[in-house]
């Protein structure tokens, strides 16, 4: 059994030193060959890519052995036909059988963003810059509400089988209204928080709930229904965010308005 | 008097104390890190196992091992990046930002962006799930290596599009475009290149635009991002340096797609 592990490190490892080689390779050309410089700290840099390599492997073990089963056996399990209580009529699929997956989904979505490292050190610099308009928790609050409803109606697709461009073309729509309606300083900050929602624990095991549920609900491809998690991921936290940024906007000039209105009086 | 081992070892016993304390120190804090990264995943997990299953779960402590990994890996991983690429990648885009050639600002933003996306772990574990998702749905061939080279294929064609991100990102940058413009080309692009690609592809193509912004990319496209809008006059770094990971997560859908539609 411990021989089968360092077989598996050795050859993983051995393919993760091709993964992670053009990335130092580019560095130190720049580094070395168009800015002429010489490469600082060399030895701790070394030390600090061998740790790279074996971490990368390492993860890639874990990721066969442990996220990638977590996220089937969760959707396994949650659309088993016992655990929904009603068989339903043969290749008949009800939507509403379901809901244990929708909240399973919600749960995971709101849980792995509200704690994301890259999201709080935005906010905070976001909280900073607007003077306060933005709070960081808000923030926080909005985006992970975002991956929340968007992965629990990524899971309602795959169950109906409706088609994925239409729900993210819809919610492009929704975007492109409401970047017209916010402040221009808030625009770029929304439009990243989409894509920093989707940390490198996260996107195993959403991907593997999306791929699972396909494989189980009757008439569902893998290939064709099981993406998408993550896309639905990605966008709406951008809606939520530009929601949220309007909503504060108003409340501040209606809070603005009735201050005006009582020194008045 | 000649040097005593006793006070040679004074000299230099502190300094390598104090190293290994710090490593062990940083090395400690990492695996908090990791384990704040995992926690919701696993509570979340646990409560609907426990609460609302109650389902014995299937080959538990492979699991609770591979977790481990995860644990270790990432920690060591990130912990890495600090030591050695980070840096260097910061140093490098200040350099590149106050340096005066075009070309060379250009070409480093186009590498850096293929480089970052290429080693990004998030994107290996796709491509692999893609691959073995297309084999057996019977799209490619089931051997393994029609599967390594669909799963190298895609993660290559998704670089290669991170890279021309970055590369318009600084443009814009430099030129002051105004990010909404770009990104509703963007959505434009996706949405009439979604009516010609085929079905299998879509799901992988929408999926990679969000998959390639984690880890690796983010902390080191940020700091080329940042560093140009505070160097660069009349550039304010939060209108401006922002956005080129909006840009990364939307050219990877066209990207995949575009190749799609070519293989097809």
């Amino acid at each position: 059994m411990s021989g089968g592990f360092f077989d598996t490190l050795w050859t993983v490892l051995l393919s993760t030193v091709r993964d992670v080689a053009p990335i130092v390779a580019v560095l130190a050309f720049f580094q070395v060959l168009v800015l002429r410089r010489r490469l600082p700290h060399a030895r701790r840099m070394i030390v600090g890519f061998s740790f790279v390599l074996v971490g990368l492997a390492l993860f890639l073990i874990g990721l066969e052995q442990a996220l990638f089963p977590i996220g089937e056996t969760m959707a396994r399990q949650l659309t088993d036909p016992e655990m929904l209580g009603t068989l339903g009529i043969e290749g008949e699929v009800d939507w509403r059988n379901y809901w244990l997956v929708y909240l399973f989904a919600a749960a995971i979505g709101f849980a792995t963003t509200v704690a994301e490292p890259a999201l709080i050190a935005v906010s905070v610099k976001a909280e900073e810059v607007s003077g306060g308009a933005i709070r960081s928790w808000g923030l926080r609050f909005a985006v992970a509400v975002g991956v929340a409803v968007g992965v629990s109606l990524g899971c309602f697709r795959i169950v109906t089988g409706t088609p994925l461009p239409w729900y993210i073309i819809a919610a492009y729509l929704v975007v492109i209204v409401q970047t017209f309606q916010s402040s221009r300083t808030i625009i770029p900050l929304a439009y990243d928080s989409g894509g920093v929602t989707t940390s490198t624990v996260t996107v195993p095991v959403v991907a593997a709930l999306g791929l699972g549920l396909a494989a189980s609900i009757p008439g569902r491809s893998p290939l064709i229904d099981g993406f998408g998690l993550i896309a639905f991921a990605s966008v709406f936290p951008i809606i939520t965010v530009l929601g949220y940024t309007m909503a504060t906007s108003y409340a501040n000039r209606w809070k603005n308005r009735k201050a005006q209105r009582g020194s008045e009086l | 008097m000649p040097p005593t081992i006793i006070t040679l070892a004074r000299q230099t016993e502190r300094p390598v104390v104090r190293r290994l304390a710090r490593h062990v120190g940083g090395a400690l804090h990492r695996i908090l890190l990791s384990l704040r990264d995992l926690a919701p995943i696993i509570l979340v997990i646990a409560f609907f196992q426990i609460v609302v299953l109650q389902q014995p779960f299937p080959n538990f402590w492979g699991v609770m091992a591979g977790l481990l990994c995860v644990v270790g890996g990432l920690s060591l991983f990130m912990q890495g990046l600090e030591y050695g690429l980070f840096p260097l990648g910061e140093t490098l885009a200040q350099g590149f930002a106050s340096k005066r050639s075009l070309t060379a600002l250009l070409s480093f933003a186009f590498c850096l962006g293929f480089g970052a996306t290429v080693a990004e772990p998030a994107l290996i574990a796709i491509a692999q799930e893609a691959a073995e998702v297309a084999s057996r749905g019977a799209a490619i061939a089931d051997t393994a290596e029609a599967r390594d080279s669909y799963a190298f294929n895609l993660r290559m064609v998704v670089a290669l599009s991170v890279g021309a991100a970055v590369l318009l990102g600084v443009l814009r940058i430099l030129k002051g475009w105004p990010i909404h413009r770009l990104i509703i080309g963007g959505y434009l692009m996706v949405t009439l290149m979604t009516l010609f690609a085929p079905p299998e592809i879509v799901g992988i193509a929408y999926d990679s635009g969000g998959v390639t912004t984690s880890t690796m990319t983010v902390p080191l496209v940020t700091a080329l991002g940042v560093g140009l809008a505070t160097t660069i006059r009349g550039r304010n770094p939060l209108i401006d340096g922002f956005g080129i990971i909006a840009l990364a997560s939307l050219t990877p859908m066209c990207f995949v797609m575009a190749y799609g539609i070519i293989v097809a």
